[in-house]
């Protein structure tokens, strides 16, 4: 049979059908609770629980000796529950700090259910019971009755949350001003530690106690590169999920019999490197662009700066306009390698501020605009600093407009004045006629 | 009615006394300077009159009755160093997170609420930044945005910690120009300052706290030599060079 005729065959299927559409809910409540946890730095929180779920999960096995799914899941809340009030509770009282406390419980807790589920293998019935699927998951196990359980609370957590957006986001930014306000910020934060342990519990079929806090986590910082708004953070986070829980199940039942759970985690870790790279805006790619222009941007200004001065200086030692630069001035200035200052040269060249005479320079009319412009900003902003207590640092690009276009507006005028005081004053301006200042 | 009244206030960290026996009463319609040296417990005052860390014993009251934040008199400017910046939100938002108490359970902040937001960010000058992304601005910018957001609230009382920490000129001036306002429109304001400099420019009404309240009262007669000697102990070269100062003013 060929690949395709499988896939066919296994999207046809029924079961299939509703394994698919329970993970996808399951992808889009942890996407979206994961998000919120991540901001609160409590997404280890999340780890801790889904491994403490495993010692619930067997102690309900051997209370009542079959498997059936809401029994095992109700022991996992317990013991999920459990674990994260106590990280909480330690956290509060003792001197350990979180990340201990956390690393402290997760190991507890999962070394318990391990030695428990070690009993139940050994029992006649616990062998086949398919317990350790819990470890990894296994999405194809799951049958309609877990699919519409698990459905159901990913839609309620999904329904509570979008309720209580406002008063969670508030909690999770300022949770000092949420009580200032008299939100009962003990009740919101019980409130999402639940709900956190619920998406938890109805994952761990699917995806495996090992590895659920990865679905928590990994699409919300997926999602975290593409959007500063955390509504949108939320909704893309539940989409990433949705994409990885899908994925995930369709590549490990294509192949047979294969753990749901690493299949899911490697796509929303595919998604979360394709974020970190191509998003725009916060993606590695972008920035690092960014950064290249931003560079070869600086060492433009640099050069026509450093040429502006070299005129002013000759103007002010001669009286002379016309003077030129040497390629080997602008390099040894701005300690440039000859090769790096000629290829800048030639871009401004090419850009028409600069005109050319065999190995020297000097600047166009447009390029005297520019360098005027660049070291007015320099030093409008030297003047910021130096008179802090009337100028703002942030608006020295505003006030260098207002110098440059309105010098008679007051605020400008005191700079014109302080720039005479201190010999600073541009020396060549295009605005008044080359060198009539 | 006082807006304030407190007796007898107790905090303690584990055993340690923060503050102990702490007692003032503020006058309504006022501008009060909380002034005292480095954790003579001016921040611990402000989280434990907001309930956000339990007293050992004492009472507070705030228009005669016990504190209790539903009533929405209290308005909070916590120090800006309290939150993640780096959240996924914009200064616009911020300012309306001061409206959730109004808005309700469930609901969303609607047109009002908006515009409401928008108008605070004017008070403070930051309305060309409603968008923008709240760790792309400046130190002082965010201060302001915390000022709009207790604006939003629409409190009598306002309790602000240290606004004036590490902000720019302009930032001074608007928090400044914004203390003024709220005093003209009748509110009580609560300030935790630092710089005894300008403590008779801004403020009314000062109370000096070191672990207890030194001294308060308005400020020509509280904020002399001798009180600030007795708040700030034996730092005598601080002091000498202070006394030119308060002399001056």
């Amino acid at each position: 049979m060929s690949d395709l005729n499988l896939l066919q065959m296994i999207l046809y299927d029924a079961n299939t059908q509703w394994v698919l559409l329970g993970t996808m809910l399951l992808g889009i409540a942890s996407g979206v609770l994961g998000s919120i946890a991540l901001l609160r730095k409590q997404s280890l929180i999340g780890d801790a629980v889904a491994h403490a779920a495993l010692p619930g999960i067997c102690i309900a096995f051997l209370l009542i000796g079959e498997k059936s799914l809401v029994a095992l899941l109700i022991g996992a809340t317990i013991t999920g529950l459990v674990a994260a009030y106590c990280i909480q509770f330690i956290t509060a009282t003792s001197i350990l700090k979180e990340d201990t406390v956390i690393c402290l419980v997760l190991s507890v807790f999962f070394g318990f259910g391990i030695v428990l589920l070690t009993k139940v293998s050994q029992s006649p019935a616990g062998n086949k019971s398919g317990l350790a699927d819990f470890i990894f998951g296994q999405a194809a196990s799951l049958v309609g009755n877990d699919v519409k359980l698990m459905a159901g609370t990913a839609f309620i957590l999904i329904l509570v949350t979008s309720l209580l957006f406002k008063e969670l986001k508030l909690l999770t930014f300022d949770p000092a001003f949420a009580k200032g306000l008299g939100l009962p910020t003990k009740f919101l934060n019980f409130l999402f530690l639940t709900l956190l342990v619920a998406a938890v519990v109805i994952g761990i079929q699917a995806v495996g106690v090992i590895l659920m806090a990865a679905l928590l986590i990994t699409p919300s910082i997926a999602a975290r590169y593409w959007t500063n708004s955390l509504g949108k953070m939320i909704i893309l986070s539940g989409l990433f999920g949705a994409i990885s829980g899908m994925a995930g199940t369709l590549l490990s039942t294509f192949g047979r019999g294969l753990a749901t759970g690493p299949f899911i985690v490697v796509s929303a870790t595919l998604l979360f490197f394709l974020s970190m790279l191509f998003a725009p805006e916060r993606g590695l790619v972008i920035k690092w662009m960014r950064r290249i222009k931003y560079n070869r941007k600086t060492k433009e200004e640099q050069i026509l700066r450093t040429i502006y001065k070299n005129l002013e200086d000759c103007y002010l030692k001669s009286g002379l306009e016309e003077c030129l630069v040497t390629t080997n001035a602008v390099a040894s200035e701005l300690a440039f390698s000859e090769k790096l200052t000629l290829t800048i040269l030639g871009d401004l060249l090419k850009k028409g501020y600069l005109t050319q005479s065999g190995n020297e320079w000097s600047l166009t009319n447009e390029g005297l605009f520019k360098g005027y412009l660049l070291v007015m900003k320099q030093r409008v902003g030297e003047i910021c600093l130096m008179h802090r207590e009337e100028f703002n640092e942030e608006e020295q690009d505003q006030l260098t407009s207002k110098v440059i276009d309105k010098p008679t507006d007051p605020i400008a005028e005191r700079i014109i004045y302080l720039l005479d005081q201190y010999n600073m004053k541009p020396a060549i301006s295009p605005y008044e006629g080359k060198g009539l200042t | 009615m006082n807006p304030v009244e407190i007796k007898n206030l107790t905090v303690a960290y584990q055993k340690k006394p923060v503050l102990s026996d702490v007692s003032f009463e503020v006058p309504e319609g006022k501008l009060i300077g909380i002034i005292g040296p480095n954790g003579a417990g001016k921040s611990t005052l402000i989280k434990a009159v907001l309930g956000l860390i339990p007293k050992a014993s004492g009472e507070i009251k705030i228009f005669g009755k016990n504190y209790n934040a539903k009533d929405k008199v209290v308005g909070y400017v916590p120090q800006r160093g309290s939150v993640d910046w780096d959240f996924p939100t914009n200064a616009l938002d911020v300012v309306l997170m001061g409206r959730y108490g109004h808005i309700g359970w469930f609901k969303r902040p609607s047109k009002k609420d908006m515009e409401l937001a928008m108008e605070c960010l004017r008070k403070v000058g930051m309305e060309s930044y409603s968008n923008r992304q709240i760790s792309q601005l400046s130190g002082g910018q965010q201060q302001r945005v915390f000022l709009a957001r207790a604006l939003a609230q629409d409190a009598k009382i306002y309790f602000m910690d240290e606004p004036f920490v590490g902000v720019d000129a302009a930032t001074e001036r608007a928090i400044v120009d914004l203390l003024n306002e709220l005093k003209k429109q009748g509110k009580t304001v609560l300030v935790v300052h630092h710089d005894l400099q300008t403590v008779k420019d801004y403020f009314d009404h000062v109370i000096l706290l070191n672990m207890r309240t030194i001294a308060e009262g308005p400020t020509e007669d509280t904020f002399t030599i001798e009180n600030l000697h007795r708040t700030y102990g034996g730092k005598l070269a601080f002091l000498e060079k202070d006394r030119v100062m308060v002399n001056q003013k």
